[in-house]
């Protein structure tokens, strides 16, 4: 099968890999870059356990094709840590009893950076439509809203 | 958070600090900065992808099995059928001599639920894989199946499960566990009122968000790493150390986070085939299932169907409770008699009755076999017991906690199956609710003790 270039920026560094037209961005992240902070729970777009933004939409790895990635800035759950300095979703969904199993969490927090970079001040109801493509299984959903919601406060006394 | 120090107060031990207090999870740094790492969070160059060809009858006789297309697909680089493995046939728990052994690991001769795994297709991609999985040629009987627990227990129902003789489990105690206490019909005759009703519920899938699976890696010297998110590691150890025949020191068995069990991960199913697939082929091997074999594969917690036959008097003793429980346990064993038998020990419930007798049986149907699922064999009787519970109180006119608290055990109660309660707390527990949700109870239930012995 035919091979594509690609090259993307992935939490501020440039990749550059040889794929098979069709790969899945989430496997050329979790294969060929082991950057495993995506997860494949369904690969059928339904958990919300791949999300991640590019340019700063959020996207599920698991239906998009790596070649349409060309040229774009990629972040991930992965490399939301600067320096070792968390990000104020990370403290508080630590905080706040956020995670459970684990295995939705960096989902989770993708998917409410992608709120907050939008709308800093969220309501409660924002917060639900914003993780509502992501599944919980241990149904931690309500620390979960909570966790972004005292993340969105924390930002904003920051910035006071 | 309020402490209420005034229960078991002479034997509460105040230098513990730790309840009320807030401490952060162990895990939380890696869970929020998704570095924690899960099985599947590992590759391995080289890897070979395992799919299975599944029965699409619930009950059939193989006729013949041709794998020659798929050997052929490109990508496909091993085919595997049950002559393959080197002890077809396994109990989860027969290590602790729940037997008798009753499911094949790769089916032989007939399928007994509809999904049951018939043939391995290992290959260079996932695709090839699911490409040669389509080529296998299966040519089947179908036979007729029983997919209720009243048509199985039938008299000529189809036999499910030929290792069993009979539709259901064989206990040491008979068709069912028994558990006797008093003359359940002589406390009937005591009774004021008797209420009869039937309990059901239906098969549960836990829905973990990571999917059942397992990476072997050969390691040379014939032996093999296992990372599996099992939640059953010395299980898995001991079982696929049986199938294969292979020396335990062989196996070596890596666990870790696992992304929700809630049960649905101790079933040993993925980890033996795939490290055979390793074995017979020199590669790494992942097995890992897609979302759909997880909800329609891995096994849900039974259905269950509970018969309560309850004799209670007008001031609100219960004097007889009869129990039969009907456990679905699908077409094979897997953790089933274990939770039946469970469930028998747990009736009647945290209260104590003087006249008990409780039938539980574990039923074979060709459905998807269930197993474990937090508070498996437990949880649905529960369900029954409190529903129940609220039907008696509202017969009789009385309030339900009062109900409860009447007949609630007390330490040193003779339960049925002949364990005497020890460090009950339900009365205070109960006491406690009624207090913090002002629920109105006369005073008189507020001088009631577990430490009291009953008149």
């Amino acid at each position: 099968m035919a091979k594509v270039a690609i090259r993307f920026l992935l939490n501020g560094s440039e990749k550059a890999e040889f794929v098979e037209s069709g790969t899945t961005l989430l496997d050329v992240l979790r294969e060929k870059l082991a950057d495993f902070s995506p997860k494949g729970g369904c690969l059928q777009g339904t958990c919300g356990a791949c999300s991640v933004l590019v340019d700063g939409e959020i996207r599920l790895a698991c239906l998009t094709l790596a070649e349409t990635c060309e040229g774009c800035t990629i972040e991930t759950a992965g490399g939301l840590a600067k320096d070792g300095v968390l990000h104020p979703l990370q403290i508080a969904f630590a905080d706040g009893f956020a995670t459970q199993c684990g295995f939705c969490t960096g989902g989770m927090i993708v998917a409410s950076k992608a709120l907050l970079d939008r709308n800093p001040a969220p309501s409660r109801e924002d917060v639900i439509e914003a993780i509502s493509g992501n599944v919980c299984r241990c149904t931690g959903y309500e620390p979960i809203i909570g966790a972004v919601l005292a993340a969105a406060r924390a930002n904003s006394t920051n910035k006071a | 958070m309020e402490l209420r120090k005034t229960y078991f107060a002479d034997e509460r031990r105040d230098d513990l600090k730790e309840i009320g207090q807030s401490r952060p999870r162990s895990d939380a740094f890696g869970h929020v900065t998704a570095r924690t790492a899960f099985f599947a969070d590992r590759t391995f160059p080289g890897t070979l992808h395992l799919k299975m060809v599944r029965s699409p009858h619930h009950h059939a006789r193989i006729r013949a099995i041709d794998t020659s297309e798929a050997e052929r697909h490109p990508g496909v680089v091993r085919v595997l059928t049950a002559k393959d493995v080197p002890h077809n046939l396994y109990t989860v728990l027969s290590l602790i001599q729940v037997g008798p052994e009753d499911e094949h690991v790769l089916a032989e001769e007939k399928v007994r639920w509809k999904g049951e795994a018939v043939v391995a297709v290992l290959a260079e991609t996932p695709r090839a894989a699911f490409e040669g999985v389509a080529k296998v040629r299966i040519d089947y009987e179908p036979l007729p199946a029983v997919l209720d627990m009243e048509a199985a227990l039938a008299p000529g129902a189809p036999l499910v499960n030929e290792r069993h003789g009979g539709n259901y489990y064989h206990y040491d105690s008979g068709s069912s566990r028994k558990v006797r206490l008093g003359d359940v019909e002589d406390g009937f005759r005591q009774a004021d009122h008797i209420l009869e009703q039937t309990y059901a519920s239906a098969p549960i899938e836990h829905a973990p968000t990571e999917t059942t699976g397992c990476i072997v890696v050969p390691e040379g010297n014939e032996r093999f790493t296992c990372y599996t998110n099992t939640q059953a590691m010395f299980f898995t150890l001991d079982n696929a150390s049986i199938i294969l025949q292979m020396p335990g020191h062989k196996l070596h068995m890596v666990g870790g986070t696992v992304g929700g069990g809630f049960g649905g991960k101790v079933d040993v199913i993925v980890e033996p085939i795939a490290i055979l697939g390793s074995k017979l082929t020199g590669r790494p091997v992942s097995f890992i299932y897609g979302r759909e074999e997880e909800m329609q594969i891995s096994s849900p917690r039974a259905a269950e169907r509970i018969v309560l036959k309850d004799g209670v008097t007008r001031d609100g003793r219960i004097v007889a409770r009869q129990v039969h429980c009907y456990v679905d346990a699908g077409a094979y064993s897997r953790h089933s008699p274990y939770g039946t038998q469970k469930g028998a020990a747990h009736f009647p419930g945290p209260y104590t009755i003087p006249n008990v007798s409780i039938d539980s049986f574990c039923v074979y149907t060709n459905r998807t076999p269930s197993s474990a699922m937090r508070g498996f064999g437990v949880t649905i009787g529960d369900f029954a017991l409190e529903v129940q519970m609220d039907k008696l109180a509202r017969l009789i006119g009385m309030d339900p906690i009062e109900f409860r608290l009447i007949n609630a055990y007390r330490d040193g109660d003779l339960k049925a199956h002949r364990q005497p309660t020890e460090g009950a707390a339900l009365i205070e527990c109960m006491q406690e609710a009624s207090r913090v949700t002002n629920w109105p109870i006369a005073d008189r239930f507020f001088e009631l003790s577990s430490r009291t012995r009953r008149d």
